[in-house]
């Protein structure tokens, strides 16, 4: 190890040393024998989760609900993305450009959960606000994405039409959407598979979904109720995660 | 319009924006899609209140020290349940690692012992990872009371059980043949890992570890909406009081934080390599 090496090693210790001595965490307190049978005991109560046919009934819509906002929140996202994308990829002039890039990277740069907080004050507790929240976040990001393929498209089929008569909206509808289409497809089932685990856990700002299920189960001591919404977003998250693989191995080539 | 010039992909296209509609049309009703209530007198008059008080920032002084402190928070809680996380991911990496494993180089009495080991440490990481922070946060929050050390611990189990995983695969990814050679002369575990992995895997293990820190930054600003600490705790005060003001100053200093964030970590990382 060079000298650098260990000025960064030393640094980095003191760094941790000073966080925990600011935050006056004493993880020998959290280790005691008392606060560790502490949180056993509410570990422990989580078990057996509630597999009653009533509550899995409730699990069952919220996790419809869950995949609901996703799907919704991403369609809008894809459509609000492509209509701020086509400024952004510089088809209105510049100032029109930077003003729709700087929209986009305002609206990605606030984390869902951020804008979820601030849709529930604007549409009140529920999906709707949990809907409405990755729709902002994902439009930023989808809107950024589809830009950078606009851009990356050959102009020729487009100018063709363009110069044999053919209206600005009819050369892009028939000149250029046919051939970015595949990309934007892919970027928008990419975001959803995101927005479905997102959208899991959203609603522990109040913004519906299984999320808003565990927040209140908790609230109210219910933790047995608590432990299969967890095991519903595990499973979810691992439903996702296979299909996900599955479909990119299957088309990939 | 004549026959001849009618679009040719305008029947699919029809077809397939009409199924998406179809599919779309009972997800409007489950998420309870109602854009006229946004419109609603009451709740504009909030909301419009509410982001007219955006504007101007509240910046005097005793806010201003108020949102130091809960950023130096948020990076102590960041920092310390990194070094937590990592802490966490250490030994169950060693125990999970392939290219470290005696047992495997031959048929020896270890190897039922080395999978009754590997299976659960394997499960551990994987269940750590799999619930997402904010759960976590939300659990913590509630076995050791509201504050900072409820994020730190949903730091160190979610990035435990990731670094853990990542740890184990970067360590079976390189140059294995050293480790090997030291493990079939007879060498331990730890000698094999310290001679034969460490020095090769080393700029790789830093630099994801890094990385971590910089998503555990982001982290726990959210983590504090559910009353872990931090900045995420004082913003969700202001939203509370509806006090818009104070809201776009925690905003901006978070946005200017995850830039920090991020510029150190290139940083870091650029110095370790």
């Amino acid at each position: 190890m060079r000298t650098a090496h260990w000025l960064v090693a030393a640094a980095l210790a003191g760094v941790v040393w000073a966080s925990f001595g600011f935050l006056a965490l004493d993880l020998g307190r959290v280790f005691t024998a008392e606060a560790l049978a502490q949180m056993g005991n509410y570990a422990a109560s989580f078990f057996p989760p509630d597999l009653s046919a009533d509550h899995l009934a409730r699990i069952a819509r919220g996790t419809l609900e869950t995949i609901a906002i996703s799907a919704i929140s991403t369609l809008l996202a894809a459509i609000l993305g492509l209509l701020l994308a086509l400024p952004a990829a510089g088809r209105f002039g510049p100032a029109a450009r930077a003003l729709a890039r700087l929209a986009l990277n305002f609206l990605r740069s606030i984390p869902e959960l951020v804008w979820a907080a601030l849709m529930v004050i604007a549409a009140g507790l529920g999906p709707f606000a949990g809907t409405l929240a990755l729709t902002w976040h994902t439009a930023g990001v989808i809107g950024r994405l589809f830009a950078e393929t606009l851009e990356n498209t050959p102009p020729d089929p487009a100018r063709a039409l363009r110069l044999s008569g053919g209206r600005a909206a009819v050369a892009f509808l028939y000149g250029t959407l046919p051939s970015v289409m595949p990309q934007l497809v892919a970027y928008t089932l990419y975001r959803w598979e995101i927005n479905i685990r997102m959208a899991a856990i959203l609603g522990v700002v109040g913004a519906g979904g299984l999320g808003q299920m565990l927040y209140v189960s908790l609230s109210l001591f219910q933790q047995q109720q608590a432990a299969t919404v967890i095991l519903a977003m595990l499973v979810i998250v691992t439903l996702v995660d296979a299909a996900s693989s599955w479909l990119r191995q299957r088309f990939a080539s | 319009m004549s026959s001849a010039i009618r679009d040719p992909a305008a029947g699919p296209r029809l077809l397939f924006t009409l199924c998406v509609v179809v599919l779309a049309w009972p997800g409007f009703t489950l998420t309870e899609f109602d854009p006229v209530a946004l419109f609603d007198p009451r709740s504009r008059d909030t909301m419009g209140k509410f982001v007219a008080s955006f504007f101007p920032m509240e910046t005097s002084a005793e806010f201003l020290r108020l949102v130091a402190r809960s950023t130096l928070e948020t990076l102590a809680i960041a920092t310390a349940g990194t070094a937590l996380a990592v802490a966490i991911a250490c030994p169950l990496a060693l125990v999970v690692t392939r290219s470290l494993s005696v047992s495997r180089i031959g048929p020896g009495p270890g190897l039922a012992l080395g999978r009754a080991v590997r299976v659960p440490a394997r499960f551990i990481l994987m269940f750590f990872r799999s619930i997402p922070e904010i759960v976590w946060a939300l659990l913590f929050v509630r076995a050791v009371g509201l504050g900072p050390a409820a994020g730190v611990l949903a730091i160190g189990v979610t990035y435990g059980g990731m670094l853990g995983k990542v740890y184990s695969e970067i360590l079976e990814s390189n140059d294995t043949r050293a480790a090997t050679a030291l493990l079939e002369a007879g060498g331990g575990r730890i000698a094999a890992f310290l001679y034969g992995l460490w020095p090769v895997a080393l700029p790789e293990l830093v630099s994801y570890s890094v990385y971590r820190w910089e998503c555990a930054v982001r982290a726990s600003v959210i983590m504090g909406f559910v009353g872990a600490g931090g900045l995420g705790l004082q913003m969700e005060l202001s939203m509370r009081m509806l006090n818009g003001g104070e809201v776009s100053t925690i905003l901006i200093v978070f946005l200017l934080l995850v830039a920090l964030a991020d510029a150190i970590s290139a940083l870091l990382r650029r110095i370790t390599a």
